[in-house]
């Protein structure tokens, strides 16, 4: 069983702390997708769990067992990178067998495992081909075919779709999908595509300057954000926020007013304490329709008709600037006033964004 | 008018032409040599005042080799230079490149201070050390065959031993090193290999170019020692090729049989470089990776 526990997990490069602090539990056959901008820390906190870089404080544990002074390849996992870092030197077939070759298992065996590996990702008949012959999304598949043969209990991927043009990488998603469930096997996948995310998680992490800003199953995560970043990040297009104030409250609602804003009742979740309190008012695009007496007014900037929806963007009286996304083809010109009406209830509000 | 563009042809032509003239510069000397081995001395010296220099023309003979063979054990020289020049390379290669792997891919304390104090050894002409070193060479004891002996001098280990550690070659794979994609080591780390499969297996199957260019540099060197071998090696049986060349200076010098000398022991390096350029091109196309 490999559940993968991570306990306050730290990690510093000299002086600068780049992971602050990380708990996240993985349950075993979990398929747990990190998120977040660049550069928050997804590959470095892969690449703890992976053994490539030391862990300066915390514990991680891989199936009940503190793993953080083994090397790599005590840990049982296998990696497939962004870069797929197959060898150029060996052809299909030795690359997909590098690590039985490395634990001596005998050939037979191998080849039988190669083999199987290789109709699972159908490149049956690339085998005997040298890397330099396949193309980005072959290769992808011999990095792929490379981590299962071993059969370990944890998988990990860094962006491994990210060098593949997007017919492919919606191919190579599905692929991924059915490999899990073909496998009975932990996946963590990092990525900072949240259409990947959104579809192959079964648990979400949201990272952002390595810290854990919210862990949940998808859709937990987009219908209740815990925070401005998390419902911010996941979406298309992204949610709006305006900067609203708080008028009165009670214990699950409250009255909100900002410019543009006709005062509105909305639920808080808890996060609104007193009167006149400064908060962000949180809207998905999907979540509005124009309306004679919306309570959103504003002026249309540009709008794009994609034929089964129109997306429009427009300004608010303070100058900040909304997307409305309508499942309908719409004309808008710019320029015209419009207004927007929205169920108060699918609204959300966040404490300000440091 | 219209404005001159030369055509692809000319270009090419005029490429073929700079080209041929380069080989041509290179290749005279090569063939005075040659040519000069055949010829008798007197017509020798006549024809360096013109272009028959270069000619197969005159009296052309073998008489030049037959002496020199008499004058000098010239296949003993030829072997020992062969198997001292062999040996260092390949323990060169072995020793520097493993090295340089623990410079560039484990983690260990003061090795930014080593590389820089073995980068420096490169700046260190050896005609400064030649003295120290030879009075080392002649006090370090031996475990042969006779049982336990002092001395390294007038033996093969002597001109091979002090040659293997090489800040050249230890610089030029660490920079090869450097330049390999760090996923490959990883994901060997990953997939179980230890780090002597990732040495083998891994990262030297890929080193084709700088071994090749590092095992030529290395060959060079080698095959042209002189003044290490003079000093150290006083027995004929182990002496090299450069320090035979001595043999036909001493008397009377006959410049025939020094071109006969000169042109056999060259024809090693030219085989040599030769079949590194085949190797050279075989390993870049065969680990070539596009993208
Ligand atoms: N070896 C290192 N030395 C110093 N700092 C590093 C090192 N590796 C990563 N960092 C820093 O750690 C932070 C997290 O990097 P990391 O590569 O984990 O980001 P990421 O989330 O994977 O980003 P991306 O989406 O761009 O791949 C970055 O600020 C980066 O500059
Ligand atoms: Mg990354």
């Amino acid at each position: 069983m490999a559940s993968v526990s991570l306990k306050n997990v730290q990690k510093n490069f000299g002086d600068t702390l780049v992971i602050k602090g990380v708990d996240i539990e993985i349950e075993h056959g979990e398929f747990v997708v990190f998120v977040g901008p660049s550069g928050c820390g997804k590959s470095t906190l892969l690449r703890m769990i992976a053994g490539l870089e030391d862990i300066s404080a915390g514990d991680l544990s891989i199936g009940e067992k503190v793993v953080n002074a083994l090397p790599p390849k005590e840990r049982g996992v296998s990696m497939v990178f962004q870069s797929y870092a197959i060898f150029p030197h060996m052809t299909v077939r030795e690359n997909v067998a590098f690590g039985l070759t490395i634990a001596k298992v005998p050939d037979a065996e191998k080849n039988a495992k190669v083999q199987n590996a290789a109709r699972i990702l159908q490149m049956e008949h690339l085998l005997d081909r040298r890397p330099n012959q396949l193309s980005g999304g072959q290769r992808q598949r011999v990095a792929i075919g490379r981590a299962i043969v071993r059969e370990p209990a944890v998988f990990l991927f860094d962006e491994p779709l990210s060098n593949l043009d997007a017919a492919l990488r919606m191919d190579m998603r599905m692929e991924i999908a059915n490999l899990h469930k073909q496998l009975d096997a932990t996946m963590i996948y990092v990525t900072h595509d949240q259409v990947e995310a959104m579809t192959l998680a079964d648990k979400i992490v949201v990272l952002r300057d390595g810290e854990v800003m919210q862990a949940g199953a998808p859709m937990d995560l987009y219908l209740e954000p815990d925070n401005q970043f998390v419902a911010g990040f996941l979406g298309s297009p992204a949610m709006n926020f305006i900067q609203v104030n708080v008028s009165e409250l009670d214990a699950t609602h409250a009255m909100v007013i900002g410019p543009g804003l006709a005062p509105t009742r909305v639920p808080h979740r808890g996060r609104a304490h007193t009167a006149g309190q400064s908060m962000t008012f949180g809207l998905r695009p999907q979540h509005m329709w124009p309306a004679e007496d919306g309570k959103l007014a504003g002026v249309v900037g540009i709008s794009e008709r994609l034929g089964s929806e129109t997306v429009v963007n427009f300004r608010l009286q303070d100058d900040s600037s909304l997307i409305a996304s309508l499942g309908t083809d719409q004309i808008f010109t710019p320029g015209q006033t419009v207004a927007f009406d929205f169920d108060p209830e699918t609204a959300h509000l966040f404490a300000d964004l440091k | 008018m219209r404005e001159f563009v030369p055509s692809a042809q000319l270009m090419l032509g005029t490429r073929y032409l700079v080209l041929v003239l380069i080989a041509v510069i290179f290749i005279f000397p090569l063939l005075f040599m040659a040519m000069s081995s055949l010829k008798p001395n007197l017509q020798l010296l006549t024809d360096t005042e013109s272009m028959r220099a270069f000619l197969p023309v005159g009296e052309l003979s073998f008489d030049n080799y037959k002496a020199a063979f008499s004058r000098a054990p010239i296949l003993t020289f030829v072997f020992n230079s062969l198997f001292v020049t062999a040996t260092t390379v390949i323990l060169t290669l072995l020793v520097c490149s493993l090295t340089a792997f623990s410079f560039v891919f484990l983690q260990w304390r003061g090795r930014e201070i080593a590389f820089s104090m073995i980068i420096a050894t490169m700046i260190v002409p050896f005609e400064t050390i030649a003295i120290p070193l030879l009075l080392m060479v002649s006090k370090l004891p031996w475990l042969g065959a006779e049982g336990f002996e002092l001395g390294w001098l007038n033996t093969y280990r002597v001109q091979i031993i002090p040659w293997i550690a090489d800040g050249l070659t230890v610089f030029l794979f660490v920079q090869y090193f450097k330049g390999l994609p760090h996923e490959f080591i990883e994901a060997s780390r990953v997939e179980g290999a230890s780090w002597w499969q990732i040495y083998r297996r891994v990262v030297m199957p890929l080193c084709g170019p700088v071994i090749a260019t590092a095992a030529i540099l290395k060959f060079l060197v080698m095959y042209n020692q002189y003044l290490w071998p003079l000093i150290v090696v006083q027995q004929e049986t182990y002496r090299p090729v450069m320090v035979g060349l001595q043999y036909f200076f001493q008397y009377n010098t006959a410049w025939g049989e020094v071109m006969a000398y000169l042109t056999m022991i060259t024809l090693p390096v030219l085989a040599f470089y030769l079949f590194l350029q085949k190797a050279f091109i075989a390993s870049i196309a065969s680990t070539g990776v596009k993208g």
